[in-house]
């Protein structure tokens, strides 16, 4: 239980996915200017995030890893070469799943998402929490762990970077930084403050 | 005076639109209203009257920083004449030769002789702060046709007092560059950053340089010499450990340890502190929650203390005098601009640096010290928390008007 409270705790601050692997930077980047949609996004991407680790893992470990077709009788099959589009695939699928979902039930946050949610399907930082999971070997458990702590972690840097860009709208920013290039240089400083979590080993 | 006066009204006009120096009016405007009090008002309503505006609110900051500044001529003095005279050698450099030219030796007893050296030690760390970063401020007031912020004259010293005695002046001039560009004039200048820039330039050369800015070797300004400060000591071996190196509470409070320039003495910077609060420029809510947050999260740690992390069981009036806490809490982290602006958002952003400081002091092996990194940690959240507090606010409020 404690390695699993670890683990979430370095999933959100030592290893954020956004500001220490800089993963999921085109949706961090473009959906920042407020802090509604930025929490609205931060939560689907826990979600999406919390049901694709877990998933992707399970897929992995009773079809895809070498000699994880035991059950069906085929011990020397190793499908580890199709990892890459079956994870895409299920991403695909799950996000489609919550799109639907969020326009029958939550029509606010599936209109202020707009194109974006189809975006999360292509989001770095979701591909990137599940072949983090498959390098590092973690077992159901710990997917899904690590599934929520990553999602966590992104959600809570994107609303920051929301608040601070709301702030800075009264800002005197010079012509040529405005827009993206002042939101590059304030994920940046960003990271520098989350430096403060790098050496942790917990 | 008046002939000064006099002087700046007879340039003046060169200055305007039109001028023969336009483009070097907010070099004009900084040198009459540092001098002067300007003598536009306000031109539309509401008009509030009080006598303290951000040039009056920054001298204060500098006067309250007086204590420190002597202290760190001092003790930085001190602690360089202790170890020239347990190894038994003189200084090599400049600063020797003026020193001996003059008279005044090196003896750490005689009082005037350290802080005669702890000058020659702080003023080139100063004086290039002040050139590469003013330089910064009025190039861009200059192209950008805004004033020059006398918030910079508390950024360069807060950036020098945070230094170790013998930072290379190249690395001084990249920081304070770094923090002035890229940590406030990109976002329009003073009052519109969103990160301390001084702590910014200083974390920037923290990450780029750590040789020069941690570990053993830095913070005694003589060559070859290594003394860990009371942290790097207890991150190592624990209250066991400091207590070996002979430090007593009372000497850290009073600052007689090596460390960066101004942090060293609780006491200066206490003194420092009572003149803020009184003169209310400092937020007491924020020195307040930094004060609750390390003292919760230390108890919180003795109770977890074991052996394998020795700091955790460091007690709370300790890391209030070692390393940059009473430095960082008293100056850095009331910086109005950064922290938040709401109350309630005070206390809870101040709790947070506490809270943050201590869990790196004990739980990150790669940092000694937490404060600056914590602060800026912090800094990042301020928006956020001051955007909760307001939000929780309205939903009182409205539920208090349809109860009504």
């Amino acid at each position: 239980m404690e390695a699993l409270i670890n683990l979430f705790i370095s999933a959100i601050f030592v290893e954020n996915l956004a500001l220490s692997f800089f993963l999921g930077m085109c949706t961090f980047l473009a959906i920042s200017k407020q802090i509604g949609p930025a929490f609205g996004l931060g939560v689907a991407v826990v979600a999406v995030q919390a049901l694709t680790v877990p998933i992707n893992h399970l897929l992995y470990d009773f079809v895809l890893r070498d000699g994880a077709l035991a059950w069906a009788g085929l011990p020397e099959v190793n499908l580890s070469f199709l990892g890459l589009i079956s994870y895409i695939g299920i991403i695909a699928a799950l996000v489609q799943i919550l799109e639907m979902f969020l326009d029958k039930y939550v029509p606010a946050l599936y209109n202020a998402l707009g194109i974006y949610m189809p975006l999360i399907t292509v989001n770095c930082a979701i591909l990137g929490g599940t072949l983090f999971m498959v390098e590092r070997d973690y077992n159901f458990a710990e997917s899904v762990t690590y599934g929520i702590g990553s999602g966590v972690g992104w959600a809570l840097a994107i609303t920051l970077l929301a608040a601070i860009r709301e702030k800075l709208k009264y800002s005197d920013i010079p012509a040529g930084l405005q827009g993206l290039g002042i939101t590059f240089i304030s994920a940046g400083l960003m990271s520098l403050g989350f430096m403060s979590f790098s050496g942790i080993q917990l | 005076m008046s002939g000064i006066r006099r002087y700046l009204d007879s340039i003046e006009p060169q200055f305007h639109k039109g001028g023969r120096f336009e483009k070097y009016y907010a070099v004009y405007e900084m040198v009459d209203t540092f001098l002067y009090s300007p003598p536009n008002t306000t031109r539309t309503a509401p008009h509030v009257r009080d006598g303290i505006d951000l040039k009056r609110m920054m001298s204060y900051v500098v006067v309250a920083l007086i204590p420190c500044i002597l202290w760190s001529w001092f003790n930085s003095g001190y602690q360089a004449n202790l170890a020239l005279s347990e190894l038994g050698v003189a200084r090599e450099d400049w600063r020797g030769a003026l020193l001996s030219v003059l008279g005044i030796g090196f003896n750490p007893g005689n009082f005037f002789a350290n802080m005669v050296h702890g000058f020659l030690l702080f003023l080139p760390i100063y004086l290039v702060t002040l050139i590469a970063g003013g330089l910064w401020e009025v190039i861009f007031a200059t192209v950008r046709n805004h004033e020059v912020n006398e918030g910079f004259l508390v950024t360069s010293m807060l950036f020098t007092l945070t230094l170790p005695p013998e930072m290379p002046l190249w690395m001084v001039a990249l920081g304070i560059s770094f923090g002035v560009v890229i940590g406030k004039e990109v976002f329009g200048g003073t009052g519109k950053n969103f990160l301390n820039p001084a702590l910014t330039g200083r974390a920037f050369l923290y990450f780029a340089y750590p040789a020069e800015i941690s570990g053993d070797q830095v913070w005694i300004a003589v060559d070859g010499i290594s003394h860990a400060t009371p942290l790097g000591l207890g991150e190592v071996g624990g209250m066991a450990g400091i207590a070996e190196s002979g430090l007593t509470w009372w000497q850290a409070f009073f600052g007689l340890m090596p460390g960066s320039l101004g942090e060293t003495s609780t006491f200066a910077i206490m003194l420092g502190a009572a003149f803020l609060l009184y003169t209310r420029i400092a937020s007491w809510r924020i020195m307040l929650g930094v004060v609750l947050g390390v003292l919760g999260t230390s108890l919180l740690f003795n109770m977890l203390a074991s052996d394998t992390r020795p700091m955790m069981a460091m007690p709370f009036h300790w890391h209030f005098v070692v390393g940059g806490l009473a430095f960082g809490t008293v100056f850095m982290a009331t910086d109005p601009v950064s922290a938040s602006m709401t109350n309630a958002g005070r206390l809870v952003f101040g709790i947070l640096i506490g809270f943050m400081t201590v869990l790196i002091r004990c739980i990150n092996p790669a940092f000694p010290e937490g404060i600056m990194l914590a602060i800026l940690f912090s800094n990042l959240f301020a928006p956020l928390i001051d955007h909760v507090v307001i939000q929780l606010n309205i939903r009182r409020r409205e539920r208090r008007h349809v109860s009504v």
